[in-house]
């Protein structure tokens, strides 16, 4: 996930993704020597090359469906390619994994073409958190990968773990804390209110959120980085320049083994589980192949292989799963985990990032 | 060299094509992003042709009408910096030797190709605790313990000087070298001391590209955005940083739009009131 935030790598893969898309258009003999072939939008970088080296060719072999990854950007600028196509009648990809927001965003358009619950086997194995429905119960989206934002320290600084996503308030910690820069990727709101409020159900009410804003100022003082930039913090929190502070589980781990000073650990509240979905494009017409691709996806053999390989958390069930003990808290948690309010990202994004900016900048 | 003004078609061939290069770069774009700073945004989605105010009117508030100021101020700061130390730094520098002047011109055209993401990166590891030249101090014993110097107001300012020194240089050089020699020589001999001299004869005769300069390094300043992100916290953050996250992050192109033009006219309304300043006062 590290190239995930790479803004000029998601730019050129994207581009290196349409050229490619028009070489293919371009020589149709490629495209009929497979007989069944789907295209997969995939995040640029880190998680594409991963599914590439490790996901896709398996599920080529066993189904016999050729699969053609596209670099997609994060952030909702896919999301604004994939509706301008879909009026066009255009897929640029067939299925897509989304973030959770533009999930939502684009079933205010209908984007999404509903997905037969029934052929997906292990439907009834995903956790409730990775199924995304329209407001009429129709399927929009299914998991396609999870990944944990947990409490991070420098082992050099902090020989004993923190416990809690409290160490963020304490004064000992003042000037020593790296959050994500904005509302709609820190999750701190919900943080807050699990952590302080009883839930993030506390955040149903507009006095709920600003209740949660001012509690969250408190921590002010004790940032020393508010970043966008993931290698910005990495490299901070590897030297101990800024030694605690919220990152990502699964590069938290990678860094770690390589022997940095640095450790991930699950507050007791919880950590922060964000994900992305598989989505169908309304103009797409390899429906079929969809279909079985998410099926495929949805296995609890891909998704052990998911965590094995590219190191996300399943989205099924931990019962259904053949990952041991080891494997599984390498990528995961029993600890119920903080899942983010992205419905408050869609309804009232624009006034919950016009606070949180005048509380930061303020 | 005869100047003629142009009579026929034919005489203007010459600028069609920075003619059009200025139209499709620079009209085109403008005007694009002009129409969709009039756009709805629909929080829910996208964003929808229409012709509104809105996106002005949240924009026209006390929070940022003093991110604004501060992006100004930035801006101008590191322009009088910058002039303030590359004036007599340029000057000196013509009267060097030949290959000394190029040797420093091309250690100045160096630093132009570096980006800006690895100045900032490369600044904040020279003013951080565990790695910077505060480790140096502590060696030779000028402090106790090695600090951070970053983030801060000074990080911000040095990171930017530093971006910028480099063209105000190349912008004054070409004037300075054809600044008449005998000027400096006629006030000396007229009994003015070298820095009465420099202060008295040289910088009014440099006064109109001292003005121009400052104008350049203004606007280059900014349109910062890295810097002030990787070296300041949340307050130093100017009015490009928040442009960024509306556009890329939060997808509400109509916001970032109207914001963009409200910087661009700021800057061409303080760019024209200078330019004016300097005609008046010429006249």
């Amino acid at each position: 996930m590290t190239e995930l935030f790479n803004k000029a790598m998601r730019r050129r893969t994207v581009l290196g993704g349409a050229a490619a898309m028009a070489g293919t258009l371009a020589m149709p003999s490629i495209l009929r020597a497979q007989d069944r072939s789907l295209k997969v939008g995939v995040y640029g970088g880190y998680f594409k090359d991963s599914f590439d080296a490790n996901i896709f060719p398996v599920f080529t072999e066993e189904t016999g469906i050729a699969v053609e990854s596209i670099a997609e950007p994060t952030g909702e600028a896919w999301l604004v390619q994939l509706e301008q196509a879909a009026r066009a009648g255009q897929a640029p990809a067939d299925v897509s994994m989304m973030a959770q927001t533009p999930t939502r965003r684009g079933m205010t358009t209908d984007l999404w073409a509903p997905l037969d619950p029934s052929r997906i086997s292990n439907f009834d194995d995903l956790l409730p958190t990775f199924v995304a429905e329209y407001p009429d119960g129709r399927l929009a989206g299914v998991g396609a990968v999870a990944w944990y934002i947990t409490l991070v320290t420098n082992t050099d600084t902090y020989p004993e773990a923190p416990e809690s996503w409290m160490a963020l308030w304490d004064e000992a910690n003042a000037d020593k804390l790296g959050l994500l820069a904005l509302v709609s990727n820190s999750f701190l709101l919900e943080v807050t209110a699990k952590t302080h409020m009883g839930g993030t159900d506390a955040l149903d009410t507009e006095e709920g959120q600003l209740a949660a804003f001012e509690k969250l100022a408190e921590v002010k003082p004790n940032v020393r980085l508010w970043y966008r930039d993931e290698a910005q913090f990495e490299q901070a929190l590897k030297s101990g320049e800024i030694p605690m502070g919220q990152y990502y589980h699964d590069v938290t781990g990678l860094a770690a083994a390589d022997g940095h000073p640095v450790r991930s650990t699950f507050p007791k509240e919880g950590g922060i589980l964000d994900s992305g979905n598989w989505c169908l494009s309304r103009a797409s017409v390899k429906s079929d192949e969809a279909h079985v691709f998410i099926d495929f996806m949805s296995r609890p053999e891909t998704q052990g292989l998911l965590s094995r390989k590219v190191g996300t958390a399943p989205t099924l069930a931990r019962g259904v799963l053949d990952l041991t003990d080891e494997e599984f808290s390498a990528v995961s948690s029993e600890i119920d985990p903080i899942v983010p309010r992205y419905d408050l990202y869609t309804e009232k994004g624009d006034w919950l990032n016009q606070k949180w900016t005048e509380l930061i900048v303020g | 060299m005869r100047r003629e003004p142009p009579r026929n078609a034919a005489d203007y061939a010459p600028i069609v094509f920075p003619g059009a290069m200025l139209v499709i770069f620079f009209v085109i774009p403008f005007s694009i992003m002009l129409a969709v700073s009039f756009f709805r945004r629909n929080p829910a989605g996208f964003y929808s042709p229409d012709f509104v105010f809105d996106n002005y009117a949240r924009f026209l508030s006390p929070f940022f009408g003093s991110v604004l100021g501060f992006s100004l101020l930035l801006a101008i700061l590191v322009a009088i910096i910058c002039v303030a130390v590359s004036v007599p730094f340029t000057v000196l520098l013509t009267r060097a030797s030949r290959r000394a002047q190029t040797l420093w011109l091309v250690a100045l055209l160096s630093v132009l190709s570096l980006s800006e993401v690895i100045i900032g990166f490369s600044w904040s590891t020279l003013l951080s605790r565990t790695a910077g030249i505060t480790n140096l101090f502590v060696a030779i014993g000028l402090m106790e313990a090695p600090r951070a110097l970053l983030p801060g107001f000074g990080a911000v300012l040095t990171g930017m000087v530093y971006q910028a020194l480099p063209y105000t240089i190349l912008i004054l050089y070409p004037a300075i070298v054809r600044l008449d020699p005998t000027l400096m020589e006629a006030a000396r001999t007229l009994g003015a001391s070298p820095t009465r001299a420099f202060f008295n004869v040289v910088i009014p005769a440099l006064r109109n590209t001292i003005v121009a300069t400052l104008i350049m390094v203004f606007v280059f300043a900014l349109g910062s955005y890295l810097l002030p992100q990787i070296l300041g916290r949340p307050r130093h953050w100017t009015l490009s940083v928040l442009i960024t996250d509306q556009a890329i992050l939060q997808s509400n192109m109509p916001f970032a739009a109207a914001m963009a033009v409200f910087l661009v006219l700021i800057s061409l309304a303080l760019v024209g009131l200078t330019v004016m300043a300097g005609g008046r006062r010429e006249a």
